[in-house]
């Protein structure tokens, strides 16, 4: 696909241009073949079923999922934390296309950002649908409500969370107008907020494992390793999910990413797949060798805690796939054995979503701060949401590519009036 | 395929699509039906006039009667200048009875099906002071040979984590030394009850039952009020009752005398006699909570 479109003297002004621009762009978005209606009608029905879900849940109280005073969080604030990292991680193809100046990235790097805008609604929604009392989120509102920055943790998680969300809508929404008028992107309302954008990127993963590891009086989140071993997996997810997109792209649209975008994709998870389990590996150490009451949590994630051992199968089947993933991306030859990464990639996003999500949420919880044993497994409201949610943010993901997909093929493009 | 017929494809689609969609949320109905203008406009505890509170207690009151059947009278019970609340439990005399945690539970209007409280009552084993080896859940005569007791509530920490924490400003130190919850303001993010190292925090999951003749009647804003769903609640000292002289509930009910309650400031008050003349601890002091709530031994 060709970037360096010349600067056509179109003359459409924005009042006119930019409303055009939208309805084109839902005329796109809404037409397509047999595979999309299917898909979106798909996903469509999960997201239903989870609205359905959340509404019931919205009447009579968070009673109606599985958590509990003792595991106050679940399944949503584990699929958050998981979601800000896939946010994060799409950072992993901006880095390359604007600080290494790859060419090819530069052409794909849309992509990326569509997904961090997907993940991030994504991350939003779970927080939403975990709070008590939705109809008092204006109390956040600083000047209306009573923002309580710069003490709460979760108040600079709101800031970094929104904003991350703002600047990739304006650099996706700036970059499609301007290709859609035919001109060329302004660099000074490009550059600056896509290296703002890398530097954000790592702050709103810093920033929500600070929710965690801030807290003293739960020892399993507790530790200084804890942001770093966020960062490290959020760029082993933003990659891995963008190599499985690029490629069904290639193969679904008319949009064709070029080789080179994936190979560097694949480069940049051997260095983070492997880092992650590293850092894995230094905390589980620290742990057990230590030992102590300290240990009970991990004992209980890993091995099990007086005869309780709900996680114990997910975590080592977690183990087993991002440890398989590490390996096949350093000895596998993306060249010849480009299927056995794509498994690969499939294995560490589920991986991670364990490690991230309910491996990391429910151990602070169990024992509890009084050292009590109760367990938890989320029930069949919170999986209705939680796929609700998921199938929400991959409807954004796939109305934002087909948009991006048809101003960039110049199937989309402004008319003179 | 002609554009008329994918436009009416795609007009018939979305029409079918806002359908499910508002069957979907129709159970939303059921909760604006309990949405008052005033209650989702209301504003903080502390930004709440004379006359606003007065109107905001009559609302509640009204809707205690409407939702519980029940006339109770709320006030908004503030600290008195001078006074530092702290209490000191004897781990020596208590029997885990339990007395305290019941009385907690109907002092303080909580929810029937689930009996909370904000007590836990731990036993554990003599010779250890590891949590890690004691039991909630225990269920047989008590005292047991071999064991003491150690009731666990809310310590009002001088450097509360669940006040640190909360994103809106909903929990915050009264003068008195009393950690408080706006139940009116309170998201339901339950940061706090993660923060807490004490598990002294609780959720309202579902919206609290009691039969109406159950309710204790005499109410604050701040404490014992029957809490709306989907907000946290914490033990207050009972502050509808002690900022007004007398004793908190858990302490009236104890048959062992084990607990002392009292106005640090005061310098002949039994908690402050119990302070200095006692070997006294505090839970987990190494987190830098400094609890206003103390444990100590007699002999």
């Amino acid at each position: 696909m060709n970037t360096d479109s010349p600067a056509s003297g179109t003359t459409a002004h924005a009042v006119l241009s930019y409303p055009q621009f939208l309805w084109k762009a839902l005329g796109v978005a809404t037409d397509g073949g047999p595979l999309f209606y299917g898909w979106m009608t798909a996903l469509t029905a999960i997201w239903l079923v989870g609205v359905n879900a959340f509404a019931h849940q919205t009447v009579h109280g968070q009673g109606l999922t599985a958590m509990t005073d003792h595991v106050s969080w679940g399944m949503y604030i584990g699929n958050f934390t998981f979601a800000v990292g896939l946010a994060a991680g799409a950072v992993m193809m901006v880095i390359p296309a604007y600080v290494y100046k790859d060419k090819e990235m530069h052409d794909v790097v849309i992509v990326g950002e569509i997904l961090a805008i997907s993940a991030i609604c994504v991350a939003l929604s779970f927080v939403n649908v975990d709070i008590g009392r939705l109809d008092r989120l204006w109390h956040m509102i600083p000047g209306i409500g009573r923002f309580n920055w710069p003490v709460s943790m979760l108040t600079w998680d709101v800031i970094v969370l929104s904003g991350y969300l703002l600047i990739n809508l304006h650099v996706v929404g700036y970059m499609l107008y301007m290709r859609f008028l035919g001109r060329t992107p302004d660099k000074k309302w490009v550059l600056p907020f896509v290296f703002l954008s890398i530097v954000w990127a790592v702050s709103i993963h810093t920033v929500t494992a600070f929710l965690y590891s801030g807290l003293g009086g739960r020892p399993f989140w507790n530790s200084a390793v804890l942001a770093p071993r966020f960062i490290a997996s959020a760029f082993v997810s933003g990659p891995a999910f963008i190599v499985l997109a690029l490629q069904l792209m290639n193969r679904l649209t008319a949009f064709k990413a070029g080789e080179g975008a994936v190979q560097t994709l694949i480069q940049i998870l051997r260095v983070t797949a492997l880092a992650n389990l590293f850092l894995v590996f230094a905390e589980v150490f620290t742990e057990f060798y230590t030992g102590g009451s300290h240990v009970a949590a991990a004992q209980y994630l890993y091995f099990g805690l007086h005869g309780k051992n709900a996680l114990v199968p997910w975590i080592w089947t977690a183990i087993a796939c991002d440890v398989f993933a590490a390996i096949v991306f350093l000895t596998v030859d993306p060249k010849k054995n480009l299927w056995i990464i794509d498994v690969a990639c499939v294995a560490t996003l589920f991986g991670l979503w364990v490690e991230k999500g309910l491996g990391l949420i429910v151990p602070g919880f169990v024992p509890s701060t009084l050292h009590e044993l109760v367990e938890y497994v989320p029930n069949m409201v919170e999986w209705k949401i939680s796929l609700g949610i998921w199938a929400l943010g991959l409807m954004i993901f796939t109305l934002g590519l087909k948009i991006a997909v048809a101003v960039f093929t110049d199937a989309m493009h402004v008319e003179e009036a | 395929m002609s554009t008329d017929r994918r436009t009416m494809m795609k007009a018939t689609g979305a029409t079918l699509g806002a359908a499910a969609f508002a069957r979907a949320l129709a159970p939303l109905t059921e909760w604006t039906e309990d949405l008052s203008v005033e209650g989702f406009l209301q504003r903080h505890y502390k930004e709440l006039s004379r006359d606003d509170m007065a109107a905001v207690l009559r609302r509640i009151e009204d809707q205690t009667r409407e939702e519980y059947g029940a006339s109770v009278h709320v006030e908004d019970v503030r600290p008195t200048p001078g006074v530092q609340f702290a209490y000191a439990l004897n781990l020596s005399v208590c029997i885990g009875c339990r007395r305290c945690a019941k009385a907690c539970h109907e002092e303080n209007n909580h929810d029937r099906a689930t009996n909370n409280s904000y007590i836990r009552v731990l036993e554990m084993s003599n010779g250890s002071l590891d949590l890690e080896h004691g039991n909630a859940l225990y269920d047989h005569e008590v005292p047991a040979p071999g064991k003491f007791y150690m009731p666990v509530q809310c310590h009002q920490c001088d450097n509360a984590p669940c006040v640190k924490v909360c994103p809106v400003e909903a929990t915050w130190k009264e003068s008195d030394g009393i950690v408080v919850v706006d139940y009116d303001w309170c998201i339901g993010c339950r940061y706090c009850e993660a923060a807490c190292p004490y598990h002294a925090r609780r959720f309202n999951w579902t919206k609290p039952e009691i039969p109406a003749e159950e309710i204790n009647p005499e109410q604050a804003y701040l404490s014992n009020r029957i809490r709306p769903q989907g907000v946290m609640e914490k033990c207050t000292f009972c502050l509808h009752r002690t900022r007004k002289g007398r004793l908190p509930a858990c302490l009236e009910a104890c048959p062992t005398g084990a607990r002392v309650f009292g106005n640090l400031a005061d310098p002949d008050s039994e908690i402050r006699w119990v302070l200095e003349n006692k070997r006294v601890f505090v839970l987990k002091e190494d987190l830098g909570t400094q609890p206003r709530f103390f444990y100590f031994f007699d002999e």
